[in-house]
């Protein structure tokens, strides 16, 4: 497996940036994937568009480490089997994310401090893709013109511009996403991501240079494919991509809660500042 | 400390005793919506009313009415309302809406102005405001929030005491403003604040979404008419429910983190806020609330104001991300110690 796309890598970079993204979609569609399983007819809006309304979250492990993994102690020794590391079989397609030899000794580094590092411990927005797939709902709202991607976690939100794309005046931590339909899978171009943001909580990450194509289709009455392809020059030898479904919320109360989880990073983030420092590591 | 509950407290007895003697008949009716001209309710594809768009709510209308104007809840035009300010009776800051007194307020944001925004070319003409000859955001003969209750006005004080007693020891002791918890003016009822007045609608299949960009506090509202979640979650914005009623989108929301404050006042677990949409031109929402909470106020009172329709964006607020503020904060209060 690995010395196959080790022959991969090296044969791709020989190609044009055309070509590969050619391959990509050859070996796309060679491979098993639910997008293109059986052709289930989305229902349409009342404007005719692909129905993606709804609160959607995904049911995967991928939020502790997108690449394939098995269950490992938590960072915690004293949380125990409570908050371990739950094996997954990743949602990085062909396995391995291609990073350039320093980029995936910083994933390393990452990893090994990932207590004071990971944006999640310290309640960051989790950027673009993470948010999708973190162990929290997210809901769509679908306008006419635009469409509300709103996060549990951290409050953190996305107006998708369905209009003609617009640039963004600055870097963002939910980055900037013009949306536009191909048949019926919502796509949605996301730049100007700032480089604060991981992918997973096994430190892998990307620069300032990462841009994300992200396409939403529906695949059944309860359930989404969701695919990012990832593009970020300063950290990956190609283009690489991950692909997961995601699953309706179906209770039928189901709506957004609030986690505004500021108050639950303050401790970790200032307890050092306090005047009486708190005694042990729990409330 | 035993100074400093004191002075609040008798600083609250004047509050509440100067709006006792002010307290009238409880007005809870608005204006009607200015009659439209040659235009139609834009709908939405499944026939709401269509109130998608990027908004501002940036008002120089103080929320509680100046003394000197007594029960007059509007000019009568342009020119009243220019002698009126030039008389010193407008109130609001040089850039936004005016707040009550700023010792009501028990996380300490009570100040009249959070930044003199005028200072950044952010006030006067820079800033698209919707027109209106309204004397004060609250709307009735008193034009002003009413009074505490007594017990009400004992929580305030406690807090505020608690709050200034231990105001450096901790980041959870700061307000929660500066700790980017919630800024206070989101509410609902969605008050103006002095910048960064910008609001996004965006209307799907049985919800209804608002982004504030302040402080990128985002409600996802059903519609469909299901009851409240559970008592037991509180929320810092509330729980909130919207139905229809005619072409006006009126919201529910109950359930506040005993924390919030509206206005100045900690809320009460009955506190309910009703608000209500409604497009009245083609760049115009009317914004309507009402504040109920008998533990919390004497009886309730309404607010109103229109928000205007602008072009561009909300952009993000990453206020929490960026909050290198409050590790400075402390850090100074820790070397202070020192000394």
């Amino acid at each position: 497996m690995r010395i196959q796309s080790g022959k991969m890598q090296s044969r791709l970079t020989k190609w044009s940036v055309v070509a590969v993204a050619g391959a990509a979609i050859c070996l796309l569609a060679v491979m098993p994937s639910p997008a293109q399983a059986p052709a289930y007819k989305a229902p349409k809006t009342k404007d005719g568009k692909a129905d993606l309304n709804g609160i959607w979250q995904a049911m995967n492990e991928a939020n502790w480490d997108i690449r394939p993994h098995g269950a490992s102690q938590g960072p915690v020794f004293s949380l125990g089997a409570a908050y371990s590391t739950p094996a997954g079989l990743g949602v990085v397609e062909g396995g391995d994310i291609p990073y350039k030899p320093e980029a995936a000794a910083k994933q390393k580094a990452n990893y090994a401090d990932r207590l004071k590092l990971d944006p999640e411990v310290k309640c960051y927005m989790g950027g673009v893709p993470r948010s999708t797939y973190m162990p929290y709902p997210f809901q769509i709202v679908q306008g006419t013109d635009t469409m509300m991607f709103v996060y549990e976690y951290a409050g953190a939100v996305r107006v998708i511009n369905m209009a003609a794309p617009t640039k963004a005046p600055a870097d963002s931590w939910m980055g900037w996403s013009n949306g536009h339909w191909e048949g019926d899978s919502l796509v949605v171009d996301v730049t100007s991501l700032n480089d604060q943001t991981w992918f997973d909580r096994a430190g892998n990450w990307h620069s300032d240079q990462l841009h994300v194509i992200e396409r939403y289709t529906r695949i059944g009455p309860d359930a989404l494919q969701y695919e990012a392809t990832i593009d970020d020059p300063k950290v990956f030898t190609r283009q690489w991509k991950m692909s997961m479904p995601l699953y309706r919320r179906m209770e039928k109360n189901a709506q957004l809660l609030e986690y505004k989880c500021v108050e639950f990073a303050e401790e970790v983030l200032y307890g050092h500042l306090r005047k009486q420092p708190l005694k042990g590591d729990s409330k | 400390m035993r100074r400093h509950v004191l002075s609040s407290l008798i600083a609250l007895v004047a509050v509440v005793s100067l709006a006792s003697t002010l307290a009238a008949q409880a007005q809870v009716a608005a204006k009607p919506a200015p009659a439209a001209k040659a235009w139609t309710m834009p709908r939405t594809p499944d026939g709401k009313p269509d109130l998608q768009g990027v908004y501002s709510n940036a008002t120089t209308i103080p929320v509680a009415r100046p003394a000197n104007l007594g029960a007059k809840e509007f000019y009568t035009d342009e020119a009243d309302k220019a002698a009126s300010a030039a008389a010193g009776g407008r109130g609001g800051g040089r850039g936004g809406a005016a707040r009550p007194a700023a010792a009501a307020d028990p996380e300490g944001n009570g100040l009249a102005v959070h930044y003199d925004t005028s200072q950044f070319g952010l006030g006067g003409p820079t800033v698209k405001r919707a027109a209106s000859l309204r004397t004060s955001i609250i709307t009735g003969p008193e034009g002003r929030v009413p009074a505490l209750t007594p017990d009400a006005a004992k929580r305030g004080a406690e807090r505020r005491a608690f709050q200034q007693e231990h105001q450096w020891d901790s980041a959870q002791t700061r307000p929660l403003a500066e700790r980017c918890v919630t800024w206070g003016f989101e509410g609902p009822p969605m008050m103006p604040v002095g910048y960064n007045s910008t609001l996004q609608i965006v209307q799907g299949q049985g919800f209804v979404s608002i982004v504030q960009e302040m402080i990128h506090d985002t409600r996802v509202i059903p519609t469909d008419g299901r009851p409240h979640a559970p008592a037991e979650i509180k929320q810092w914005m509330g729980d909130s429910r919207g139905h229809w009623e005619g072409d006006t989108l009126v919201v529910e929301t109950v359930n506040y983190n005993p924390l919030v404050s509206i206005q100045g006042a900690m809320v009460s677990d009955v506190a309910k806020v009703t608000e209500r949409f409604t497009r009245i031109d083609a760049d115009t929402v009317q914004y309507q609330f009402t504040v109920d909470d008998p533990k919390t106020w004497v009886k309730p009172f309404s607010g109103e104001y229109n928000m205007v329709k602008i072009g561009g964006n909300v952009y993000e607020y990453a206020c929490h991300e960026g909050n290198y503020g409050m590790a400075n904060n402390l850090s100074g209060a820790r070397a202070t110690e020192k000394k």
